[in-house]
């Protein structure tokens, strides 16, 4: 009953999706103010179909209903109840779903915020909105349906992969689809811009806040995927170049250049077109990432299972939305008259260097991806492209953003005096500088890498401390903009330490541990007390057991396992790990081989918890820039203004 | 206008090779294995649990190592292509039972026909995990020094026997 209710649920969704696209959309074209009207109403409307839809299928996760084909593929009645949950959102049908819920709430926040803004722009918004929710769950219904039943139903489930048998697994997805589906909304303003031709700065201000909001979801997002692989896969990396991981980068960094281009378009005027293009190509690329993810043209471990009709239905969703944006902007970007003018120094020229670099970079990590699928498309053979290709060109690139960090802000728009910005910098560059040439020495071994690291990190810092200094000397009044800038900027800085450290200094290895055998790594002494057998709810492990000294203190006792899911006998390794502020032990379990002993795997990395404090501190200095009065009370006044 | 449909025309490119990537198959990977010694273990028999093979036995000839299951739908597919083979006595088959009851898998070689010379059982995947088994079924070519050639992901069509596996197979008896 309840799962044909969520079946229901989403049908009605679909029609009131169409209603809340069609008609607002048609109203704003016509001027007709009652169907302009409908836009809110059907949206909310639409978002409680979906929520109800993804509230039956959550049901049917808790209680069992294993006479629910998803259910029975993947959960299992001994699934602890936070995980069955989790699990709702498991599958590729599920996860569809949860993207659907995420957009329904996204346009159910701008209908609540959107006040401010004039009817044919929220109609229009919505509309757009309304368009991409319907493929979404056209998609569903037709080749994804997550209700579909099982008769006679089974005995038991098949359980959820082990990998996301983990908190950090209930959290993640949700997150990260904030931050994917988030940009929607800059894409339908984007959007709403084009249809109706105006392309002004009160349109680049009223993306501002929903752009940064979604783009800080989505730092937090990605920082929890590369800390969930780093403490879940077992082999202590924290960044795979994964097609996965990258399709989640690709539109991290063009939704970085758009915060960046959208603060000129908002303050000068300037890059109108290119803004509007970045909103499309911030969304298109988390479309593209859904595709590449749920398609299984490239394999990876995070796809699910491949169904050709499928993968056909995204490729002709993504082409009719990305291709027919596109197309609109073609048509509508010429018109669009150029901005103030602004000089070769200036403000305006270091954010267009920024973004330049920053689509280089998609740009590059796009082919890396895709070079497998090209070479194989052509006949060429078939490669894997690996972290060195993507290492090899992201350092080059990155660099010069880093340093950019530095300069921009501190530059004055329009026009910038070189000798002026060479005169409050130049100090503060010898100090990074000196400070990073030595300070790797006192490390160990002096790498240029490590200095490079050092210095761009140390002058992000540095520079940020010289602009909050130079600001609170004219004014102390609040600007949540500006720290918040300044915040993501430093949390810049303090992930390049931690990106620094953990690939130069860390140190593994790989033993052979019989009981009471010990290791020494780097000041820290492991003595393996043997493995156990210990039972979970759904799984068997073998517990090992290692004290942990250091000279002669001891630090920490850690319990690496190995265990094996019942339901679907796949063995799996939990690894065991003391964090620290300036370093993590890290040790996982390998094979047992005989008599006790078991091969072991050890690291000490240092300073690896910066990585993820650095985007946690660039996610809130996003959130920080949100709360700028700017972007409610101003923006009302100037509409009241106007009108 | 022309300089903004250039976006569109890369984007047009792009969903061409999207379309032609979806028909490939991405899980064709070369394998890290390829050109080093096949592991080595010593597993009992499916025909006869008394008795243990090792690849070092078949040090000499080359031979095929097709790693399968009796809960593996994909191997029934390759079965008839495996069995052809053998019929033709071109390069013996050496089967790996990957993860399963002896009983179930000796069920489906009474029922569907066995195309092994031997089989061996990897109960508890071990052995398959040396190979990088990461999806059954799959197939390695190893030649008469031990060293694995060639690595097969999915149900071997006659298609890839012919065109990338016997042309191998004949090359390295020479």
């Amino acid at each position: 009953m309840i799962p044909e209710l969520g079946q229901f649920s989403l049908i009605l969704a679909l029609l009131l999706a169409l209603v809340q696209s069609i008609l607002p959309l048609a109203g704003a074209a016509r001027n007709i103010p009652a169907w302009m009207s409908v836009a809110r109403p059907a949206a909310r409307a639409q978002f409680l179909f979906v929520a109800i839809a993804f509230g039956c299928l959550a049901y049917s996760f808790l209680t069992n209903d294993f006479s629910v084909l998803n259910v029975t593929q993947h959960s299992f009645s001994r699934l602890p109840p936070i995980y069955r949950f989790a699990a709702t959102w498991g599958s590729h049908e599920g996860s569809l779903l949860l993207w659907t819920l995420i957009l329904g709430l996204w346009t159910m926040a701008v209908t609540l915020f959107s006040r401010h803004l004039p009817d044919d722009m929220v109609a229009r918004v919505i509309g757009v909105m309304g368009l991409v929710s319907f493929g979404l769950l056209l998609f569903m219904i037709t080749t994804s349906n997550p209700f579909v039943r099982m008769l006679p139903a089974a005995m038991d489930g098949s359980d959820l992969n082990p990998m996301l048998q983990d908190p950090g697994m209930v959290a993640h997805p949700p997150i990260l689809y904030m931050g994917y589906v988030g940009f929607s909304v800059a894409f339908a303003f984007a959007m709403a811009a084009l249809i109706s031709g105006k392309l002004d700065a009160s349109w680049a201000r009223w993306s501002r806040p929903w752009t940064t909001a979604a783009w800080a979801f989505l730092t937090l997002g990605i920082m929890m995927g590369s800390w969930w692989a780093y403490y879940e896969l077992g082999w202590g990396g924290w960044w795979f170049w994964d097609p996965t991981e990258n399709a989640s980068l690709m539109p991290w960094l063009v939704g970085t250049a758009l915060i960046h281009s959208l603060a000129v378009t908002e303050k000068r005027g300037s890059f109108k077109a290119w803004t509007v293009f970045l909103a499309i190509g911030a969304f298109s690329l988390s479309l593209l990432g859904t595709f590449l993810v749920r398609s299984g043209v490239l394999s990876s471990v995070h796809s699910f299972a491949t169904d050709p009709a499928r993968g056909l239905f995204i490729l002709a969703f993504l082409a009719v939305v990305i291709g027919g944006s596109l197309l609109l902007f073609a048509f509508r970007a010429s018109q669009v008259g150029l901005g103030g003018r602004f000089a070769l120094v200036s403000r305006e020229s270091f954010l267009m260097a920024n973004n330049i670099l920053l689509l280089t970079a998609t740009g590059s990590v796009l082919l890396g991806t895709l070079y497998p699928l090209f070479l194989d498309a052509l006949d060429l053979g078939k490669i894997s492209v690996g972290p060195p290709y993507f290492n090899a060109v992201f350092v080059p690139l990155v660099t010069p953003l880093l340093f950019l960090i530095g300069v921009g802000p501190l530059a004055r728009w329009k026009q910038a005096k070189v000798p002026e910005l060479a005169s409050r910098l130049k100090w503060g560059f010898a100090a990074s500088l000196i400070v990073a040439l030595l300070l790797p020495l006192t490390l160990g071994a002096w790498k240029p890498l490590v200095s490079l690291g050092y210095l761009l990190a140390l002058w992000i810092v540095v520079t940020v401390a010289i602009g909050v200094q130079g600001r609170l000397r004219t004014t102390t009044a609040w600007s949540a903009n500006f720290y918040g800038m300044n915040l993501a900027h430093l949390g810049v800085a303090v992930t390049v330490i931690g990106i620094t450290m953990v690939s130069s200094y860390e140190t593994e290895r790989n033993v052979r541990m019989n009981e009471g055998d010990t290791v020494t790594l780097k000041n820290y002494t492991f003595i393996f007390k043997g493995a156990k057998d210990h039972d979970g709810p759904n799984y068997q492990a073998s517990r090992g057991t290692l004290e942990v000294s250091r000279n002669g203190r001891h630090v920490t006792t850690l319990y690496p396992e190995k265990r094996t899911y019942l339901a679907s006998g796949m063995p799996f390794t939990e690894s065991a790990i003391d964090y620290g502020f300036t370093r993590d032990l890290y040790v996982a379990l390998g094979e047992p081989l005989g008599g006790g002993a078991w091969s072991v795997r050890l690291f000490h990395k240092p300073f690896v918890v910066w990585i993820w404090i650095g985007a946690v501190l660039m996610a809130m200095g996003g959130v920080l820039a949100i709360t700028d009065r700017r972007y409610r009370i101003t923006s009302r006044k100037k509409e009241r203004g106007a009108a | 206008m022309k300089r903004f449909l250039i976006p569109l025309a890369i984007f047009l490119v792009l969903v061409g090779f999207l379309a032609i990537g979806l028909k490939l198959d991405p899980r064709e990977v070369p394998s890290p294995l390829i050109g080093k010694p096949a592991a080595d273990f010593k597993l009992a028999l499916l025909s006869d649990p008394a008795k243990q093979l090792s690849p070092a036995d078949l040090r000499g000839k080359v031979w095929l190592l097709n790693v399968w299951a009796s809960w593996c739908v994909s191997c029934r597919q390759e079965h008839p292509v495996l069995l052809d083979l053998s019929r033709q006595g071109i390069v013996p088959i050496y089967g790996m039972d990957y993860k399963d009851q002896p009983g179930d898998a000796q069920a489906v070689l009474n029922q569907y026909g066995n195309p092994y010379v031997e089989t061996v059982v990897d109960l508890d995947g071990r052995a398959g995990i040396n190979y990088g088994v990461y999806g059954v079924p799959e197939t390695y070519v190893i030649d008469k020094n031990g060293i694995i050639r060639y690595k097969f992901t999915g149900p071997v069509t006659p298609e890839s026997l012919y065109k990338k596996i016997l042309p191998l197979v004949k090359e390295l008896q020479k």
